[in-house]
């Protein structure tokens, strides 16, 4: 983790008070997530389970257990491209929340290529092929929202949710027609034999997936912070009108953004089927897109931020599941805990911000 | 209601409302500059002022949606800070928003209800009963039960105003309240008013339109520029004819002719030695969405080097249009701009710029600068992924922030650093990075908009004086205000716009003050 963008962001040169640059925002950062432990641990104490078990079977099953871990840092996979895709969106002040769509709809298709492909060509070139394909279907995917919003100013959380759930029910389509393995009897694509998948790691259950999202999200966070490009973007982001003024291609710009964070979308999906499931079956959706955006929020949209952020996510979700089914509670019990952190997020943003008016008065 | 009648002696008791030295600021601008203004019972005061004058601020203090500042707020005699709207409503002030306030789908009767408390039951019988009442007082009836939407915007208006008065204010403030009405409609509201004063009630009448604040004014103060630049009691307007009391208020609301400064000497320099070349010339420009009617010939004019051309003309009158189009950030439905030589009417922003034209936009923060983003950055705006500063599109922080620290000198910028966010900066010193940016890049040509717009006194000299230092270099100069005094000091030739249209241009000789100033209001096109 890191210091956090906004106001501070694109200093110059380190002055005196670089610690307070980066203590005061990751104080900032890490006390709705202690607050929201806190709060969680007394919604646990009223259901009847022992929040101290709680947290400790979290941890043990999601980080101590090697087993755990393993699925902790595969899981980071997605979860890490879908943050490098809603950074490069919300930076640019588009509201891309239709990266589960985008997300489904290139798995489906990941899916369907890579088992047909590897009978005819060599693994090595399918694994990048089919990603580059993904990557396609979920830049097309948002081009819709894309030009409506670039050229006829439509709000584009309205139409990428809608196309969200097109490319939802389109995959499920996908998935029971065309692509239906018929030797199954549950509705699902051909399966990637496990030696044709991404390439897995020293022997352990984690696949080389997490090493392409980390550079991509790293290469991301470079991109929106060094380059002229990023700078562009960002400047549509902060003020669009200033964009206008200052000459850059507004509409353009807005385009190559959809189609870059609903690219890299398409990516997240291609991986966890590449590395992970090798298919598809017609019930799965993890909707991992809409988890992490608070994730994204409480980054304050740092791409290395994101990473510790994500890291924290995926010991809570695995871990969750082990320690949920012990205390006799629903999986979705964490996100309970991701709601409240986004809430307190949002409190502890609203007090800062009345505190600095209140010092500038 | 009519218990609350005064008697017509009450015009000359003691004022009802006192505005002390209120001073309002807002990020770039002062919005007020200390000042002062009575409101008495029994009377109409009507506050006259442009766009960005400061009356609505002022209204917004006064009805308690912002606070000043510094200065005070007298009512009855008692310094009172208006906390909210509902200490504004509790001390007797009612007032009508420029915007509509009700709701278009319920009656009017249920968007009379909607003010009270809601615990309280809903009381047909009693709002009944109270709207009669105010209705009886403005001599005006009002379908109680039609959706407030079927009704004309006029009858709307008084619906606004019977809502404003529901709890027996004292004070009713009218901002822009004849900008929506049909010319029946302002009859109706004139006599409405009448009766109001009539009542004892004290009006603040708020109006960009000078000859509302004459005919309905009993008393008019006049802002400018944040400040108050004057004041006609009763007494000095009852004794003006009409035409006599609207040549005053002209002269208080543009100001007196300039006196002799910096830039007159260089106007002087610039008249001895008249640039020949002509850099840019705008031939039948017609702006997307000007003010302008259909089929208009469009606006034409030439500016040769080291000249300044001054575009004088009430705010709204397609100034800005008029800037946008020029510099490519707005169509043109029709007409050519060349520049040099050569036409650049089809280029793009970025290419306007290359090609050595600047637009210095009047939206210094809306537009022209980036809030977030560090002074560093904003100074590069207009050059982002250009060579020093960016290589192969990477950034190199060390060049930018040799860049910034050398327009931050030159140019007196105050700001701790390169890396300081430029929303932190007052407006003045938003205003010198603006003018940095647009000059460091040498143009040939420069669009000023509105460029001294909400700067203090300082400030405005020092604006003026690179305006005319640019213009002096060889700098053909387009220069945008409707400061008369602005443009009167800066220009070698003055253009009128009103309505989309350039109405005349003047050589800035001797007389142009009022020649302006009457093509401004539309009389001098006709004689």
């Amino acid at each position: 983790m890191t210091h956090a963008p906004t106001a501070h962001e694109e200093r110059l040169a380190p002055g005196a008070t670089a610690l307070r640059h980066w203590a005061m925002p990751i104080a900032a950062a890490l006390l709705p997530i202690v607050l929201a432990l806190g709060v969680g641990a007394l919604i646990l104490l009223v259901l009847g389970a022992d929040p101290g078990a709680f947290y400790y079977h979290i941890v043990r099953r999601g980080l101590l257990s090697w087993i755990g871990l393993q699925d902790t840092i595969t899981r980071c996979a997605p979860l890490l491209l879908l943050g490098a895709s809603l950074i490069v969106a919300f930076r640019a002040g588009l509201w891309n929340l239709g990266v589960d769509g985008q997300f489904l709809l290139a798995a489906v298709i990941s899916a369907a290529l890579a088992p047909a492909l590897v009978t005819v060509l060599p693994v090595w070139l399918v694994l990048p092929l089919v990603m580059v394909v993904a990557m396609a279907v979920g830049a097309v995917w948002s081009l819709l929202p894309a030009l409506l919003k670039a050229y006829y100013g439509v709000n584009e959380i309205v139409t990428t949710l809608m196309m969200s759930f097109l490319g939802i029910s389109a995959a499920n389509v996908l998935i029971k027609l065309p692509f239906d393995d018929p030797t199954t009897t549950v509705p699902q694509t051909e399966t990637l034999a496990t030696d044709d998948r991404l390439p897995r790691l020293f022997g352990s259950t984690i696949n080389v997936g997490v090493i392409v999202s980390l550079a991509v999200i790293l290469f991301i966070h470079w991109l929106m912070t060094r380059t002229s490009f990023g700078l562009r973007l960002r400047l549509v982001g902060a003020n669009p009108r200033a964009a206008v003024h200052v000459g850059l291609p507004l509409g353009a710009l807005m385009v190559a953004v959809f189609a870059l964070s609903a690219g890299l979308a398409g990516l997240a999906g291609s991986v966890e089927i590449l590395g992970v499931w090798g298919n598809v079956r017609a019930d799965w959706n993890p909707a991992y897109g809409l988890m992490i955006i608070p994730l994204v929020f409480l980054a304050r949209f740092n791409g290395i931020a994101v990473i510790g952020f994500v890291f924290f996510f995926a010991v809570l979700s695995i871990g969750g599941e082990t320690a949920s089914r012990k205390a006799g509670l629903p999986n979705y019990f964490i996100l309970v805990l991701v709601a409240l952190m986004l809430i307190f997020l949002a409190l502890t943003e609203w007090l800062g911000q009345r505190r600095q008016m209140a010092a500038r008065d | 209601m009519a218990s609350r009648s005064l008697d017509p002696v009450a015009s000359t008791a003691a004022p009802i409302v006192v505005l002390r030295d209120i001073t309002k600021r807002f990020p770039g601008v002062v919005a007020n500059d200390a000042v002062s203004l009575a409101v008495y019972p029994a009377e109409v005061h009507a506050l006259l002022g442009e766009n960005g004058a400061g009356k609505s601020t002022l209204i917004s203090i006064l009805s308690g949606m912002q606070r000043p500042d510094s200065g005070t707020v007298e009512i009855r005699g008692r310094e009172i800070r208006i906390a909210s709207p509902r200490t504004a409503l509790d001390l007797g002030i009612g007032t009508v928003y420029q915007h509509p306030t009700l709701v278009p789908t319920l009656t009017v009767l249920e968007n009379l209800m909607l003010g009270s408390s809601w615990r309280a039951p809903m009381n047909r019988a009693a709002t009944r009963a109270r709207l009669s009442e105010i209705a009886g007082l403005l001599g005006i009836a009002l379908p109680e039960d039609a959706p407030l939407g079927s009704l004309s915007l006029g009858q709307q208006q008084l619906v606004e105003i019977v809502k404003a008065l529901w709890r027996g204010e004292s004070v009713l403030i009218l901002d822009e309240a004849t900008s929506m009405l049909t010319p029946q409609g302002v009859e109706d509201l004139g006599r409405v008013i009448g009766r109001l004063r009539d009542a004892g009630i004290a009006v603040l009448f708020i109006t960009h339109k000078l000859h509302e604040a004459v005919r309905f004014g009993d008393r008019v103060s006049v802002l400018r520029q944040g400040r108050k630049v004057g004041e006609l009691p009763p007494e000095t307007l009852a004794e003006l004819a009409p035409q006599e009391a609207i040549d005053h208020i002209v002269d208080l609301m543009f100001g007196a002719a300039a006196d002799g400064t910096v830039s007159e000497r260089s106007r002087a320099q610039r008249e001895a030695a008249p640039g020949e070349r002509v850099v840019i010339e705008v031939d039948r420009l017609c702006p997307t969405g000007s003010p302008a009617a259909a089929g208009d010939a469009g606006v034409s004019f030439a500016v040769r080097e080291r000249e300044i051309f001054g575009i004088a003309g009430v705010d709204g009158n397609g100034q800005k249009q008029l800037a946008e189009a020029i510099a490519g950030q707005r169509h043109a439905d029709a007409g050519r701009i060349v520049l040099d030589g050569a036409q650049i009417e089809g280029l793009s922003v970025r290419q306007r710029q290359h090609a050595g034209l600047r637009y210095v936009t009047d939206d210094r923060l809306g537009e022209g600068t980036v809030s977030a983003f560090p002074v560093g950055l904003n100074l590069l705006l207009k050059r982002i992924g250009d060579e020093p500063f960016w290589r192969h599109g990477i950034i190199r922080n060390a060049e930018v922030e040799r860049h910034a620290r050398s327009l931050i000198e030159t140019h007196d910028v105050r700001v701790p650093g390169p890396d300081t966010p430029l929303g932190h900066l007052s407006g003045g010193n938003v205003q010198k990075a603006l003018l940095a940016r647009e000059l460091d890049a040498q143009p040939m040509a420069v669009i000023y908009n509105k460029p001294t717009y909400g700067l203090d006194l300082n400030n405005i000299r020092r604006a003026r004086r690179a305006i005319c230092e640019n213009a002096d270099a060889g700098v053909a100069t387009i220069l945008i205000s409707t400061d008369l005094d602005e443009i009167l000091e800066l220009s070698d030739r003055i253009g009128v716009m009103l309505d989309g249209r350039m109405v005349g241009v003047v050589e800035n000789d001797g007389d142009a003050a009022r020649r302006v100033g009457e093509l401004m209001i539309g009389v001098g096109a006709q004689a």
